[in-house]
Order: structure tokens, then sequence, then C-alpha cells
């Protein structure tokens, strides 16, 4: 079980590196928010995997470790602000430079102006 | 004792004049002074007992760790430049009150030279040889804003660039210098590091050590190479100069010299490298010195030529020689200043430096010509004048000295020749400025300067007469514990006396002043000759030089830094790779000793719609809509994947928040292009940012499994022991949350709120073209509201505020809590604005959301402080069990109120966030400047 969850883990932070690496902003927030999915989970796995033990006392022996939880819930809510941050900001870029690449400029509009000059 | 507080009251004197500029001239003046003139006097009272060979030093120690001190000492050394420091500074501020014109500012004049004043003082008074350092580089910074006072002039600016860069440079050098030394020696202490010669020598770093302390003191005394900064320093307001580059910020490097010779002196390479530095730039600025029109530029390279000769002198073999250095450096810092102050005089009088102009001015300014005469017969070194007696100790010390084997005769007959040259440009400045016809187009008639102006220059020429005749009252108590402070072991015998006998020495002098007078008689073959030479202009050199290497870097950094952050973006995380895969090459296995818990189906089921979501959204990335929806695939089947694995607080959290982003990302989309254009310029670019990503992605799994299958020593079993009985609920995500890293959750909630607020500001400037049309061309639907989701959403709302306010009151014993109940508010009334419009609700909701925020943060901050109230710190929670009747036994607890806190918090900030970002479509739209 451990692999699969680590494949999936890994899986999923490649695929979010490899938005966050393209030129859209749009783009870059899908792969920012895939690649806090991947984060948060692998947070989640170092107190290992355990299944049908919350972490809510009850009076038995084994419980899931409640560290990683605390620290993943609020990091999924800030992951949120920053998503939305993201998002928000990628629209005054393109509000305010006509484009919504992340450099500013579409590559292909700028070679062709390198181009020309 | 007084000598501490003397580098204070200057430093303290800095802002007199800022604060006195407003009052008449002489005011201004008379203030600046005072303090200088107090700091004088604790010098005065202390000079007996340094006289009598005593040293002190008064440390107060600051990072004892680091050797870091303020500390500062008085010797015979320190004491002799103190005075000179303090002494010419005076005679400075008096003779700038008559020079500086009513267009200058002189309260800023006065402030930067007390500045300078407080840098001298601090460099030779320091006992700690990291704050020797750091007054070194004020004194490069003050005489930086002293050199280009006059700042609309351009040579003005060019020169005081030239010399901060090059004695900045210096700077530098020394700084690794001292930092080696203090490595070695193991202190910074100037106690313990003059004490501690032997051993430095010893050392295999002394050649480093001794290369940086003479970078260090050649930059900052003009020695050649790097003497061609000192000419174009003279574009500085006389004043200036006189103070700068005759007695003191140049003197700092053979200060630097002398303070470390007894640690560095002593061996064969000090002795040829500095012994012939400062030979070669003896005659280098005596011979250039001849051929300088401008007053000041002959000035300028007498200066060099001087300091080249104190050089020469620290760097012969002889103990006497070390004594002649001292002394020099006493008579040259006086009959220079008086030098400069008449030069001064004469521009300041005539209007003009240029000595092909000025000519005959015996007849409009006599008093000036006799102690300009004066002082440079002492230049020259003629007897009955101070400059003659040190030129004779140091012509009597190149006969004495042998470092140079069998070629040592080289050095006393280089010397006389040097000495013929000084004679030489000596009578240029007499002849040429008082003598030789009538003055040429001069502006205005020369004439006598007022009264006062004069003053210091008497004073100056005054010293080099009674020092000249009477040595042995006047300066010899002063020399020899200055010597005694540079030796750092007994003094030799010497002799101070006017007349010797007829001896060697005698005839070099006399040989030097017949030369001179050959030379100058001649110099009109001479000066044919000179002209041959092409002119080179070290300001054109060095601006060029400064102009390429700036171009160089701009090149560099542009080809480092593009502008593109997709580019930033690469390296970043290639970088990030290169760093965390070396230690995981250090691990045997990625698998550890725990046992696996085994595989079911439902674990592949998720375990492949993760994988197939995460690949469609990278795959479909380019339909903006579909990836959305694949996301929120990967993002649900994250939520069951928490609930399997025991973590029912982050599967409603990880659900929620889905819910929130999902319609966030919707909402944004609205504005974005539908498609995203691909990406044609580069294809290299795809396969390098594929192999980055793979990589990356290889590595977080492989640590994730070696995390989950290595045993782990946790320390959540010290939450899970304590929740119950010391925060006083069961659940103990929201017990660690609320309580035991309650600070953490506060500040994650302020962060929140700061994100919310910039996202706020962020819409609050945002012009964007709305689309009444689809990607596909057809216009959106005009039935907005669908009446069914109205309805249903309506009256779904209480049931909806019911159940969070029931997540939220059972988060500290089961699932739930305040951030997972916020977010279900939050959810329920997006529903509204989405359902009925912002219109509608803006009608009927009027909470402003930075208020709640606001709320939320203050009511978590009140509940922290709280439990200052009861002497616990801050966020200590408090629970109690109260009994009510029909309602029975409950829990009172402040962790509840912390809780409410959040849950504000999190309503107001999604709200603001989604609110905001809703009403761009519409009239109730944020406009810039709008609270």
């Amino acid at each position: 079980m451990e692999l699969v969850y680590a494949v999936c883990v890994g899986f999923m932070s490649a695929c979010g590196i490899f938005l966050m690496l393209r030129g859209h902003t749009f783009t870059l927030v899908i792969g920012l928010t895939l690649l806090s999915y991947a984060v948060n989970l692998f947070l989640f796995a170092s107190g290992g995997l355990t299944i049908g033990a919350p972490a809510v006392l009850n009076g038995s022996e084994n419980y899931a470790d409640p560290l990683p939880q605390a620290l993943v819930l609020t990091a999924i809510v800030i992951g949120f602000a920053m998503t939305a941050f993201a998002v928000i900001l990628a629209m005054r870029g393109r509000s305010d430079m006509g484009n919504d690449h992340v450099d500013g400029t579409e590559p292909f509009d700028r070679l062709a102006a390198e181009e020309k000059s | 004792m007084h000598y501490f507080w003397v580098p204070f009251l200057p430093m303290l004197g800095i802002l007199v004049p800022l604060l006195t500029n407003k009052f008449s001239r002489s005011v201004c003046t008379l203030a600046t002074a005072i303090l200088p003139a107090l700091a004088l006097c604790f010098i005065l009272l202390d000079l007996p007992a340094v006289f009598a060979g005593q040293s002190f030093s008064r440390s107060i120690e600051w990072i004892p760790q680091l050797g870091l001190a303020l500390s500062f000492r008085l010797d015979g050394l320190s004491a002799l430049f103190s005075l000179l420091i303090l002494g010419i500074g005076l005679l400075v501020i008096l003779y700038a009150r008559y020079y500086l014109s009513k267009k200058d500012h002189m309260g800023r004049f006065y402030c930067y030279l007390i500045m300078f004043m407080t840098a001298m003082l601090g460099i030779v008074m320091s006992n700690n040889m990291l704050q020797l350092w750091f007054f070194w580089e004020l004194t490069s910074i003050s005489s930086f804003l002293l050199i280009g006072f006059w700042s609309h002039n351009s040579d003005a600016r060019k020169g005081a660039r030239m010399a901060l860069t090059i004695t900045g440079a210096g700077g530098l050098a020394l700084l690794a210098g001292i930092i080696l030394l203090g490595q070695v020696v193991g202190s910074y202490d100037l106690d313990v590091v003059l004490n501690s010669g032997e051993l430095v020598k010893q050392h295999p770093y002394y050649l480093a050590i001794l290369g940086l302390f003479l970078i260090g003191a050649f930059t900052k005394s003009a020695q050649f190479p790097f003497h061609f900064w000192l000419p174009h320093a003279m574009a500085a307001p006389t004043p200036v100069s006189a103070y700068l580059h005759s007695a003191t910020m140049v003197k700092a490097g053979i200060f630097l010299l002398a303070r470390f010779y007894p640690v560095l002196a002593g061996t064969e390479v000090w002795f040829v490298v500095v012994s012939l530095t400062g030979l070669f730039t003896l005659l280098l600025g005596a011979y250039s010195a001849l051929f300088k029109h401008d007053l000041k530029g002959l000035l300028a390279y007498s200066t060099i030529s001087h300091l080249g000769l104190i050089v020469l002198l620290l760097g012969l073999n002889t103990q006497l020689a070390a004594i002649a250095a001292v002394f020099h450096i006493m008579n040259h810092a006086v009959f220079k200043a008086s030098l400069f102050m008449a030069a001064g005089i004469i521009d300041h009088e005539s209007g003009s430096r240029d000595m092909r102009k000025l000519n005959g001015l015996w007849k409009y300014m006599p008093i000036t010509a006799t102690l300009a005469m004066v002082a440079s017969a002492s230049m020259a070194g003629v007897p009955l004048l101070n400059g003659f007696l040190s030129k004779e100790m140091f012509f009597a010390e190149t006969l004495d000295q042998s470092i140079l084997g069998a070629m040592s005769w080289l050095i006393p007959v280089l010397a006389t020749i040097a000495g013929a040259f000084a004679v030489a440009y000596s009578l240029r400045f007499i002849h040429d400025v008082f003598f030789n016809g009538e003055p040429k187009g001069l502006t205005k008639t020369p004439h006598e300067p007022p009264r006062y102006m004069r003053v210091p220059v008497e004073v100056l020429v005054a010293i080099c007469l009674l020092v000249g005749i009477f040595p042995n009252y006047t300066i010899g108590p002063l020399l020899s514990s200055a010597s005694l402070a540079v030796l750092n072991h007994p003094l030799p015998e010497y002799n101070l006396s006017l007349w010797h006998g007829f001896n060697i020495p005698l005839m070099m002098s006399g040989l030097a002043i017949v030369g001179g007078l050959a030379i100058y008689l001649n110099r009109k073959h001479l000066f044919k000759f000179a002209g041959k030479f092409p002119d080179i202009d070290a300001k054109v050199e060095f601006e060029g030089y400064i102009q390429s290497s700036v171009k160089w870097a701009q090149k560099v950094t542009a080809k480092l830094e593009t502008g593109s952050l997709q580019r930033y973006a690469f390296l970043l995380c290639f970088f990030a790779l290169l760093l965390i895969a070396p230690p995981l090459l250090e691990l045997d296995t990625t698998r550890g000793s725990l046992p696996g818990t085994p595989v079911n189906g439902a674990v592949i089921v998720a375990a492949v719609l993760l994988i197939a979501g995460s690949l469609a959204t990278v795959i479909w990335s380019h339909y903006r809509l579909i990836a959305l929806l694949m996301l929120s695939l990967v993002g649900l089947v994250v939520s069951i994947t928490f609930a399997y694995f025991s973590a029912p607080d982050l599967a409603l959290t990880q659900l929620s928040v889905e819910i929130v982003t999902v319609i966030l990302l919707l909402l944004a989309l609205y504005f974005f292009p539908q498609h995203t254009p691909t990406d044609k310029s580069r294809p290299n670019h795809f396969v390098r940012d594929l192999a980055v990503a793979s990589f990356i992605g290889c590595i977080i799994g492989s640590i994730c499994f070696a995390l989950m299958t290595h045993p782990l020593d946790s320390i959540s079993e010290f939450f899970l022991a304590n929740a119950k009985t010391g925060g006083g609920g069961t659940n103990v995500v929201n017990v660690i949350l609320v309580d035991f890293r309650g600070f953490d959750t506060f500040g994650e909630i302020t962060v929140l709120g700061i994100a919310a607020l910039g996202i706020h500001k962020l819409i609050a400037g945002m012009r964007l073209s709305m689309r009444t049309k689809d990607h596909d061309g057809r216009p959106w639907a005009t039935d907005k509201y669908p009446v069914l989701l109205s309805v249903v959403s309506q009256s779904l709302l209480p049931l909806f505020l019911l159940i969070s306010a029931y997540i939220f009151m059972r988060g500290h014993n089961l699932p739930g809590g305040g951030f997972i109940a916020g977010l279900i508010t939050s959810i329920a009334l997006i529903q509204q604005y989405l359902a009925h419009g912002v219109d509608w609700m803006v009608k009927r909701v009027s909470v402003r959301y930075h208020y709640m925020i606001a709320i939320g943060l203050v009511t978590a901050g009140l509940t922290g402080l709280g439990s200052w109230m009861f002497g616990r710190p801050f966020l200590t929670s408090w629970f109690e069990y109260v009994s009510l009747p029909w309602i029975g036994k409950f829990e009172l607890t402040s962790a509840l109120l912390f809780d409410l806190g959040v849950y504000f918090t999190v309503i107001g900030a999604t709200l603001l966030i989604l609110a905001s970002l809703g009403k761009l479509t519409t009239k109730e739209r944020i406009r810039e400047g709008e609270r």
C-alpha cells in the first residue's frame, strides 16, 4: 500500500511541477493546486498510514498520528488562500498587460519582435 | 582618563553644524569648533602620561564571542595622530569659514568635515582591528562626500568616485587581511596582536596578510600603482585638500603601516616590497610635480612623493628609519597643510591656480607670499626648517640600509635625485607664482586675504620654524613616545640636533639643493622633453575602465536574468533538484524495516483515479475547463484518501476547500481565454521541463516511500497523552490546532486574512473586458438565475448553518472545528450568491467581510491574551465542565472562543475573495480607491 501511495504522490508532484513550468498563468495555477495536493498527501504520510483509527480519543490503544494531520489541515486552508492569490494575480496581470503569459509577453510575439528589429 | 571620550566628541559634533547653519557663518564656525577643541584639550591633558611612556586602552564588550568590542587606546602614535587630526582640523575649520562662498552650504560642509574627523580619530585610536576597519571605511565614505562637495562640477564627481573606488576596494582588501590576522592571532584586540609579531611572521598566512594590508595601505596613501586618484581628488574645495590630502586621510595608510610595524615588519619581503614601492613613488611624484601647471596639482604630486618617502623609510631595515618616518609624518603634515592653504588663498584672491597665469604676486600679497615661501623651503628641505631635519635623517638612513645587497648604494643616489626634484618644484612654486614678471590674464586683481584666513597658515609656518630651530624642546617627547609605539621596544640612540658636523647626509642635502637649482634653471628644456610624452588622463582611463566593466556586468546580468519568470521557475526547480538529490544517494535502501500494509481493491481504484486524473489534467491542460474538472476529480479522491487513512478532519476540510477552489477557478476562467495557445516557441523546453518534473516527482515519491517505511520517533505520543487532560478535548487534531500549536494557528489565520485583503486590493484596480460570448461564439444564457437552484439553495441555507454550528461545537471532541465550520458556512453563502446574484445578496447581507476578518483575528488574539490575566502564558487554554438543568453536563472551554475567531476569519477571508471576484461582473464591483 505504501508503494502505491508513494507512486501516486510522486506522479502528482511531477504533473504539478510540469504544469507549473508552463508559460500561461491559468495552467500554472492548476499546476500549483495539483502540487499542493501532492505536498499535503506527502506531509500527511509522514505520520504513517493508519486505517480505521482516527485520532479521536476513545480508550483504544492505537491512533493515527495527529500532528501531521493538524499541520496539513492548516496547510489546506493556506493552500487555498495561495491558489486564490495566484489566480487573482494572474487576472490582474492579464488586465494590466493584455495577455496571460507569465513573462508578460507571448513568446512568439517576442520572437517576432526580435526578428523584426 | 579622558582619551576614551575623544572620538565621541566629534561624533556628537557631526550634527552641530547642521543645527547652527541657520545662524551667521561665524556662529556656525564657532559652534562646530567647540567639540573638537574640547577633544584636543582632553588629549593634551593625557599627554604627560603618554610622554612618560605609558599607553592606555579601555574597552566595552559588545559581542565577546566574535571578538567585537568598543575599544580605544592612547599611545604615542595615536596621540601624535590625534594631535595632527584635531589641531589641523581646527585650523581648517577656521580657514574654511573664509574660503567657502555664500553659495556653498556651510553646515553641510562642516558636517562632512567633522564626520571625517571622527572617522580619522576612530582609526588612530581604535584598539580593536575590526573597529579600526569600520572607521577606515568611514573615512573613504566621508572623503567621497567631501571631494564631491561641489557636486555640480563633473570633475568633482568623477574625482570623488575614483577616490571612493580605489580606497574602498583597498578597504575590502584590508578587511580580508584583518580577518586573516585575527584568525592567526586568535584575537582582534590590538594589545594582543601587537605583541604577536613573531607568531605572525612565522605563520604560513603571513604573505597573504602582508599583501592584503599593503594593498589597503598603498591605496589609501596613494602609493604607486594606486597613486592616480590623489591628483583627481584635488577637485575638492581647498580646505578639504589641506586636511585630507596633506595631514590625515592619505596618512591613514602610513598610520596602518606604522601601527602594524611590530607585527608585520622585519622580514625580507616587507623590506623589499615596502621600500621599493616607496622609492618608486617618491621619484615618480617628485618628477611629475615639476611639470604640473596647476598649483594644487603640483602639491598633490609633491604629497605623493613625500608619502613615498615615508613609506620608503618604513621599509628600510634600520630602527632609526622608523623614527625618521614618524618625524617626517609630522613635518609633512604641517608644511603641506600650510602650502595647500596658501594655494587656496592665492586661488581665492586671484581667481586662478594656473602657474602660467600667476606671476609676480609678491607685489600684491607680500605676507601670504612670505608664509608660502617659508613653507615651501621646508618642503625643499632648507636648513632651519622642520623639513630639513627629517630629510637629513632620511638621507642618513638611506646610507645605513642594506636591503638591496650589493646594489644598496642605489637608494641614497636615487633619494638625492628625488631631493633635487623636490627642491626644483619648491622653487617653481615660489618663483613662478610670486616673481617671474607680471600676472597674465587674471580675472581679478590679487590682494591679501581676510585677516583670519591667514591665521591658520601663520600658525603652521610658525610650527615649521619652531620645530626646525628647537627640535628637542618642541617635538622631542612626542617623537620619542610615538616612535616607541611604532617599534614596540626601547628606542635606539638618536640625535635631533640641527648640526651634526660635515657628513655625507649634509653633502647630500647640499647636492640636492644645487641639483634642484640646476634643474629649475633648465626647466624649459625639461618641459619640452616632458611635452613629448602623450598626456594620459587617469580620469578618462579610469572612467573608460569603469564603463567597460559596467557593460560587462550588464551583459552577464542580461544573460542570467532574462526577465522570463518561466525560466526562473525552471532554474528554481532545477537547483532544488540538485540540492535534494545527493542526500538521497546516501540512503542504502528506499524500503525501510517497517512492515507494509496490504493493498486492497479500493486503494487500487483510488490510485488509478488519482493518476488518471493528474495525467488528464496535464494532457488536457490546453482545454482549461476540462483540466479544471479533472483537477477537481483529483481533489475529491484526495479527500477520500484522507478519510480512508483515519483523518476525518482533513477529509472534511479538503472537501469543502475543494468546492470553494473549483468555484473560484470557474469564476476566474470566465475572465480568461478558454483555451491555452500552444507554446510553439521552443520545443526543447517541453522536454527539459518534463525531465525536471519527472526527476523531482521520482525523488518526492522515493522520499515519501522511505519516510513511511522507516521507523520514526514521533512527538505525537505527547499530544495523544495530554489532549484530554491538558486541552480538555478528545479530538487530538483540533486540540493541537487550538491549544498546543495555537500560536501557529493564530499565525496561519493572520496569513489567510492578509492574503484575502491583498486579493481585495488586487481586484480593486482590475480592468478586464467582459465577454458576451463563450469560446465557440455562443452568447451567454440570458436566464441568469435558475429558479430551481434559487429555491433549493435558499431552503437549504438554514440547514447548512445548522450543520456548520454543529460541526463547530463538536469540533473539540469529534471531527470538526472552526476551519471546517467556517468553510461550510462560506459554501452556504457562496451558494446564495450563485443562485441569486450579487445584487440580491447585497440587499440582504450588509456585512463587510474585511471587518469579519478583523473580528475573527481580534477574537482569537484576545482569547490568547486573556490567559495573561490569570498569569499564564499567551494562549493557555482553560476548560471546565458545567451542568445546567435540562441540558445536562457540558464542557466550557476557552479554546472554543479561539476557534470562533478561526471560524470568523475563515468566513471573512473566503467570502472576501469570492464575493470580490464575483462582483467584478456587476455594478457592485469594487473600484480603485474604495475602501
